[in-house]
């Protein structure tokens, strides 16, 4: 089966991003396909390359980091829900003239539209969150 | 758009506009989601039938902070965003009539709004 995951909340707040990280390993493992994972509201914050969680805690980026690589995962980030929370990869740091960038490179950049397009291309889009 | 495939999507807005953020965003994906030419329903309950509370007022005035966005509702018309619905338990429960929303809606009882959410491809809720 093919899946769409839909991310609404930030990491550690809540368990939305650890629920959706299990999910999509345990889905990928079987060998279903996620053709997108999407980040929305403050689930921006889960692509931040800057996070330091202590050490005997889990690394939220950092593990969907290693899925992306692994199952080359597309990660996306929602552009509008990003700006207004400074969250901004090289390319928009520098368009909007910001000092520094915190968007990990396992993540990228995009519209809203790739949300629609996954729901439209998947058999099943998941949302986590409230 | 030239996607052939069309869904049905069904946008479920169950915040209050105000206070948190989930609202205002949600709207921001029903518009962009527009442009996909799908089979798009948006429904309120919970709280967010507050919503499509006529006479919202924010920002300076009540100090909430957020600009008030609910005109945006009465354009989705022109976004080609026809069927709204609201939530009719969700909307007596907060002492709410049909009069008191500032946009044309279809009332459903559960067991309508079960059957329609049964009948989607794509739930979106926020």
């Amino acid at each position: 089966m093919k899946f769409g995951i839909l991310i609404n909340e930030g990491p550690y707040q809540h368990q939305a991003s650890d629920s959706a990280y299990q999910f999509a390993k345990a889905a990928l493992e079987k060998g279903h396909e996620i053709n997108r994972v999407f980040f929305y509201h403050d689930g921006v914050n889960n692509a931040t390359r800057l996070a330091v969680p202590p050490q005997d805690d889990r690394n939220v980026v950092e593990r969907w980091a290693e899925l992306q690589e692994k199952y080359e995962l597309d990660l996306v980030v929602c552009i509008a829900a990003a700006q207004r929370r400074g969250m901004l990869d090289e390319n928009e740091s520098s368009r909007q003239g910001r000092d520094a960038n915190n968007i990990h490179p396992a993540f990228r950049i995009s519209g809203l539209g790739q949300l629609i397009e996954s729901g439209i291309e998947a058999d099943r889009l998941m949302t986590f969150g409230d | 758009m030239s996607d052939e495939v069309v869904k049905k999507f069904m946008y479920l807005n169950r915040k209050a506009p105000y206070g948190s953020i989930y609202a205002l965003e949600a709207l921001e994906v029903v518009l962009i989601g527009a442009a996909f030419d799908q089979d798009v329903s948006l429904v309120f309950m919970d709280d967010g039938v507050y919503q499509l509370k006529s006479g919202q007022k924010t920002a300076v005035d009540s100090g909430a902070g957020m600009k008030e966005f609910s005109k945006t509702y009465r354009a989705l018309e022109g976004y080609d965003v026809e069927k709204l619905y609201v939530h009719e338990t969700s909307m007596k429960e907060r002492g709410l009539e049909v009069d008191d929303l500032l946009v044309d809606v279809e009332v459903l009882n559960d067991e309508q709004l079960a059957d329609l959410m049964a009948d989607q491809d794509v739930v979106l809720s926020f």
